[in-house]
C-alpha cells in the first residue's frame, strides 16, 4: 500500500511537471498554430536562470524566501526570452507555420547549445529548500515534500489559467483564437498581441517547470528539457492539442502509466508504454482525448 | 513541362550528377592539398573518412527530403530507420555472426517493415499529429537502445562491429579509401533511386499531396497508400545509410537514435533546399562537414584565444549550425537550392523550377488531372480555368 | 466597364482593382475589378466556384492578393485596404458575416456577441435584441448548439453589434427553411436603410428582394455589373451568366 501511494504521489509529481511544460506548448499550437520546439529550451533557460540567481544574486539562495526569489528571477528570464522569441522570430513568420516550427528547432539547438557552452554539459547540483527534502507521511508511505510543490503548483497554474481564460477579454480572445483564429480577426481584434501573450506565458510555465524540475531530480544539464519536452508534446497530443483541461487529463495519466509501469514492469517500460498509449489514444479518436479549450 | 529545358542546346545540368560523381571518384587518387579546408592532403585517411561522412549524410538527407520535400511528411522520427539501420546490421554481425550478405537482407527486411508499421499507424493521422507519432515512436527506439535490453545495445557505450564477417577490404584505416567508394556508392545509389521515383507516377502524386492533399483525394487517388509508400521507401534508404555508417565508423553510438539526430536532417534539408535532390545532398554533406570542422575549430588555439564573449559560443558547433538554420529560414526561403535557382532565373530571365526538373509548384495537380482520367467532370468540380482564357 | 463605376467617383464606397489571389498553386482570381457603390445592396454572383467567396475574403485581407483594394471612409478620404491586416479593414467600419457562419461553437451566445464588441465603436445591444429576442434569452447557450438559423441570427447581431459602413455578407440564406430565408432577408433589408452591404447570394428571390446592384463573377474575373433589376429582367442573360433562370429558385 505504502509503495503504492508513493507512486500514485510521485506520478502526479511527474504529471505537474509534464503539466507545466504542456500546457503551454498546447495554447501555442492551439491559438497559432506553432508546434514550438523551442520550450525545451525555456525550460532549461529557466532551471540555469534560477540556479545562477541563487548561486550569484544577492538575497538569493536555496532556503525559503531566497529560494522564491531565485525561481522568480529564473522564471522572469524565461518568460522574457519566450516573449522575445515571438516578437522578433515568429512574429514576422505570420501564418506561415511550416517556417515557424524550422525556427523554433534552430532555436531548440542553438539555445541548448549556447548553455552548454556556458556551463558545460555536466550535471549542477541544483539549490533546493531543505524542508523539500524531508518526507510527510501520508497513509502511511513516506512522501518527499517536493511532490507535494510540484502538485501544489501545477494545480495553481491551472486553476488560474482556467479562471483567466474564462473571465477575461484576452481569455475570450483566446479561447474564440484557438477555435477560429482568422474570424476572430475578421471581429477587428488583433490576435497577435494574444499571441505574444500566450507566447511568453508558456515560457513562464516551461522555465516554472526547470525550475521544480531541478528540486525533484536534484540537478539539472543541458539536455533535461529536450527530454521533457517529447513527453510534454505526446501529453498535449493525447490532450486533444489545444485544450487546457484535456491536456491536464493526459498527464495525469502520462505521470501515472509511466511512473507504475517503471516500477512493477521494468525501468524502460514505463517511457515505452507511454507512446503505446499516444498509438491507442489517436487511433481509437484522432482528435485526442478532448477538443475543446477550457 | 517537362524536359523544357533545352533552349540553349544541352542543359548544364543534365550530366553535372555524373561529372560529379567521377570527379568525387577519381577523388582518392589526388594528392591535392587544400589548406584551411582539410588538415591533410585529400587522400589521407583522415580527410577521406570525413569526406566519406559527408556523402553518407548526404545520401540520409536526401532519402528525408524525399518525405519532408517532394510529400510534405514534417516526419521527426526519421533517425529510428538511420538507427535501425546502424543496430540491426551490428547484431547480424555481432551476436548472431552472419556474414555481411545476410546482414544486410535482414537489415533491409527491418527496415521495410518498421516503416510499414509505424507508417501504418502515424499516417492514419496528418498534420502535426503525424509529426508527433513519428517523433514518439523515434523516442521508443531511442529509449530501448539506452536500456541496453540483455546487453544487446551497449547502452550510451555505443556497440563496436565484430571485424570477422566484414570483408577485409572494409577494414582498418589503410582500407578508409574503400569505404569511401562505398559511402560515394550509397550516395549514387539514393540520387538514382530519388531521381527515378520523383520522375515516376507516384513522385508526381508525391508532389500532389505537398500542394493540396485533398485535390489528390477529388482525383480519386488514395493519399494513404502513396504516403505510406514514400515512407517506407524512405526509411529504407535511411537504413541501408546506417548499415553504411556502421562500417564507416566500426560501430553503432546511440547519438543516431535521439531526436536532435532527426532535427539535424531536417536542417540539412531545409539548408540545402527542401524539394531539390542536390540541394539536400549538397545540405547533408556541408552540415557534416561544419558540424565536423566546426568542432576541430573550438579546439584551435585561434578560438582558445579569443575573449570569452566570442570563445564560448564559438565552442559549440549546434549553436553556430542552428543560428545559421535559423537565418536560413528567415533569409534564404528554399535554401541553397532556391537561392541558385533564383540567381539563374535573373541571369537567363527565365524562370526555372526551383527542384531539379520538376514542375514548378502549382502546376503539378494539373498535371496529374490531366493524366488521370482525362476530365471526368473532375477538372469541372474544380472550376479552375487555365491561364490565357 | 461597369455600371456601378459610372455612377461617379465619389459614390463609390468600396473599389477593387485588378485583384488576383493565388492559393495553394491555384489562380483563384484573376483580375478582378468591381465598386460598390454608398447605400443599397450589391449582390455578388455567380457559379459555384467562380470567386465570389474569395473576391470577399481578399477585401478583408484574410486571403493574400494582390491589386488595389479601396474604401472610401466616413469623411471621404480614400483608405487603401491592399496590404493592410485584417482587423484593421475591420476596424475602418467593415462587417463580415462569412459564409458558414463561423460563429464561436465553443462560447456561450453573450460570450460570442461580447466578442464582437468591437474598440471605435458603439456597441448597439438594445437594436440586436430587438431584432432577435431570442438572442437575449440564449446568451448562456453554447453557440455550437444552437441550430442552423439562430447561428445565422448570431453571425448578423456581430454585424449590426458595431457602427460599420460596409457589410460583407456571404451567403446568408444558405441552407435556411424558407421561413427564416425570408426572416434574414428582412432584417438585411432594414439593415440596408442605413448602411451599405456587398451581398453574396445564390437565391435569386433574395437577390431581387435586396439588390440594387449585381455584380457577376465568372473563372475568377467579373463577368458583368450593373443594376440587379436589370439583369433579373433579362431571362435569357441571367442564365447565360448564372446558369438558371430569374423566376426565383436557387442558382446551381
Amino acid at each position: 500500500m505504502s509503495t503504492f501511494v508513493l507512486l500514485a504521489v510521485t506520478g502526479l509529481g511527474l504529471a505537474a511537471l509534464y503539466f507545466l511544460v504542456a500546457s503551454g506548448l498546447s495554447l501555442i499550437f492551439g491559438l497559432m498554430g506553432v508546434l514550438n520546439f523551442a520550450h525545451g529550451a525555456f525550460l532549461t533557460i529557466g532551471a540555469y536562470g534560477t540556479w545562477w540567481a541563487a548561486e550569484n544574486l544577492p538575497g538569493a539562495g536555496d532556503g525559503g524566501w531566497s529560494f522564491v526569489y531565485a525561481v522568480v528571477f529564473g522564471v522572469a528570464v524565461g518568460t522574457l526570452v519566450a516573449a522575445l522569441v515571438e516578437l522578433l522570430l515568429i512574429r514576422p513568420l505570420y501564418e506561415r507555420h511550416i517556417e515557424q516550427v524550422l525556427v523554433t528547432v534552430g532555436l531548440s539547438l542553438a539555445l541548448v547549445a549556447l548553455v552548454r557552452a556556458i556551463w558545460g554539459s555536466d550535471p549542477r547540483p541544483f539549490p533546493r529548500p531543505a524542508w523539500t527534502q524531508r518526507t510527510t507521511s501520508l497513509l502511511g508511505a513516506q512522501v518527499p515534500n517536493d511532490r507535494f510543490l510540484l502538485v501544489a503548483t501545477a494545480v495553481l497554474v491551472l486553476v488560474a489559467v482556467l479562471v483567466f481564460l474564462r473571465t477575461t477579454r484576452v481569455g475570450l480572445v483566446i479561447r474564440a483564437g484557438v477555435e477560429n483564429r482568422s474570424m476572430v480577426t475578421a471581429l477587428g481584434i488583433d490576435v497577435r498581441k494574444a499571441f505574444t501573450l500566450v507566447f511568453a506565458v508558456g515560457g513562464a510555465f516551461a522555465a516554472l517547470a526547470g525550475a521544480l524540475g531541478g528540486v525533484y531530480l536534484g540537478s539539472i544539464s543541458p539536455g533535461q528539457g529536450t527530454s521533457l519536452l517529447i513527453f510534454a508534446f505526446i501529453v498535449v497530443v493525447i490532450g486533444g492539442m489545444s485544450s487546457i483541461t484535456g491536456t491536464a487529463a493526459a498527464a495525469v495519466l502520462v505521470g501515472l502509466v509511466q511512473q507504475f509501469a517503471n516500477y512493477y514492469a521494468a525501468s524502460g517500460v514505463g517511457d515505452l508504454s507511454v507512446v503505446l498509449l499516444l498509438a491507442v489514444v489517436l487511433l481509437a479518436r484522432p482528435g485526442g482525448l478532448t477538443a475543446r479549450v477550457a | 513541362m517537362r524536359g523544357d529545358g533545352g533552349v540553349r542546346g544541352l542543359r548544364p545540368g543534365r550530366f553535372a550528377p555524373l561529372v560529379v560523381l567521377v570527379v568525387l571518384a577519381l577523388l582518392p587518387y589526388s594528392t591535392l592539398q587544400v589548406p584551411g579546408l582539410f588538415d591533410g592532403v585529400l587522400n589521407s585517411p583522415g580527410t577521406l573518412q570525413l569526406l566519406a561522412l559527408c556523402l553518407v549524410f548526404g545520401g540520409v538527407a536526401l532519402s528525408y527530403d524525399l518525405l519532408f520535400g517532394f510529400t510534405g511528411l514534417l516526419s521527426f522520427g526519421h533517425a529510428l530507420y538511420f538507427a535501425a539501420g546502424t543496430y540491426v546490421a551490428n547484431l547480424a554481425l555481432t551476436e548472431l555472426g552472419w556474414g555481411l550478405g545476410p546482414a544486410l537482407l535482414l537489415t533491409s527486411a527491418v527496415g521495410i517493415a518498421l516503416p510499414l508499421l509505424v507508417g501504418g499507424v502515424a499516417l492514419r493521422v496528418s498534420g502535426i499529429a503525424f509529426s508527433m507519432v513519428t517523433l514518439a515512436t523515434a523516442q521508443v527506439g531511442s529509449i530501448l537502445v539506452l536500456q541496453d535490453p540483455g546487453g544487446l545495445t551497449g547502452g550510451e557505450e555505443g556497440l563496436a562491429v565484430a571485424r570477422d564477417p566484414i570483408p577485409d577490404a572494409l577494414v582498418g584505416v589503410f582500407n578508409t579509401v574503400n569505404k569511401y567508394w562505398l559511402a560515394l556508392a550509397y550516395l549514387a545509389l539514393v540520387y538514382l533511386v530519388v531521381t527515378w521515383v520523383t520522375n515516376s507516377r507516384a513522385g508526381h502524386v508525391w508532389q500532389a499531396i505537398r500542394e493540396n492533399e485533398r485535390r489528390v483525394e477529388v482525383l480519386g487517388l488514395r493519399p494513404y497508400g502513396f504516403k505510406l509508400l514514400v515512407f517506407v521507401l524512405a526509411g529504407l534508404l535511411a537504413a541501408f545509410g546506417g548499415v553504411v555508417h556502421l562500417l564507416l565508423l566500426g560501430g553503432s553510438t546511440p547519438r543516431v537514435t535521439t531526436a536532435d539526430f532527426t532535427l539535424g536532417l531536417l536542417v540539412m534539408v531545409v539548408l540545402g533546399g527542401a524539394g531539390s535532390r542536390w540541394g539536400a545532398v549538397l545540405g547533408g554533406v556541408l552540415y557534416t562537414y561544419l558540424d565536423s570542422r566546426l568542432t576541430d575549430l573550438a579546439a584551435s588555439p585561434a578560438v582558445q584565444d579569443l575573449p570569452a564573449w566570442l570563445r564560448v559560443p564559438l565552442s559549440e558547433p549546434l549553436f553556430l549550425l542552428g543560428t545559421l538554420f535559423v537565418l536560413v529560414v528567415f533569409f534564404v526561403p528554399g535554401g541553397i537550392a532556391g537561392l541558385v535557382s533564383r540567381l539563374r532565373e535573373r541571369r537567363g530571365g527565365r524562370a526555372r523550377p526551383a527542384g531539379d526538373g520538376t514542375p514548378p509548384p502549382g502546376r503539378v495537380v494539373e498535371q496529374l488531372r490531366d493524366a488521370a482520367g482525362r476530365g471526368a467532370g473532375v477538372g469541372a468540380g474544380a472550376g479552375r480555368p487555365h491561364d490565357g482564357t | 466597364m461597369s455600371g456601378a463605376t459610372a455612377a461617379g467617383r465619389g459614390d463609390v464606397l468600396l473599389r477593387m482593382s485588378d485583384v488576383h489571389v493565388r492559393l495553394s498553386g491555384s489562380h483563384i482570381l484573376q483580375g478582378v475589378d468591381l465598386a460598390v457603390r454608398q447605400g443599397g445592396v450589391t449582390a455578388l454572383l455567380g457559379r459555384n466556384g467562380a470567386g465570389k467567396t474569395t473576391t470577399v475574403k481578399a477585401a478583408l485581407g484574410l486571403v493574400p492578393s494582390t491589386g488595389l483594394v479601396e474604401l472610401t471612409g466616413a469623411d471621404g478620404r480614400v483608405h487603401r485596404l491592399s496590404g493592410r491586416r485584417t482587423h484593421e479593414v475591420v476596424r475602418l467600419g467593415v462587417g463580415y458575416a462569412p459564409e458558414d457562419r463561423e460563429v464561436f461553437g465553443g462560447l456561450t451566445v453573450a460570450e460570442n456577441l461580447a466578442l464582437a464588441e468591437r474598440r471605435g465603436s458603439a456597441h448597439h445591444h438594445d437594436r440586436v435584441f430587438e431584432l432577435f429576442p431570442e438572442l437575449r434569452t440564449r446568451g448562456r447557450q453554447l453557440a455550437g448548439t444552437l441550430s442552423g438559423g439562430q447561428q445565422q441570427m448570431v453571425a448578423i447581431a456581430r454585424l449590426l453589434l458595431n457602427d460599420n459602413r460596409l457589410l460583407l455578407v456571404d451567403e446568408p440564406t444558405k441552407g435556411l427553411a424558407p421561413l427564416l430565408v425570408a426572416e434574414v432577408a428582412e432584417v438585411l433589408a432594414r439593415a440596408a436603410e442605413e448602411v451599405t452591404i456587398l451581398l453574396v447570394e445564390q437565391n435569386l428571390t433574395v437577390v431581387r428582394r435586396l439588390a440594387t446592384d449585381a455584380v457577376v463573377v465568372d473563372q475568377g474575373r467579373v463577368a458583368w455589373s450593373g443594376s440587379a433589376p436589370d439583369l433579373l429582367a433579362d431571362a435569357d442573360r441571367t442564365r447565360e451568366l448564372l446558369g438558371v433562370a430569374p423566376s426565383g429558385g436557387h442558382a446551381a
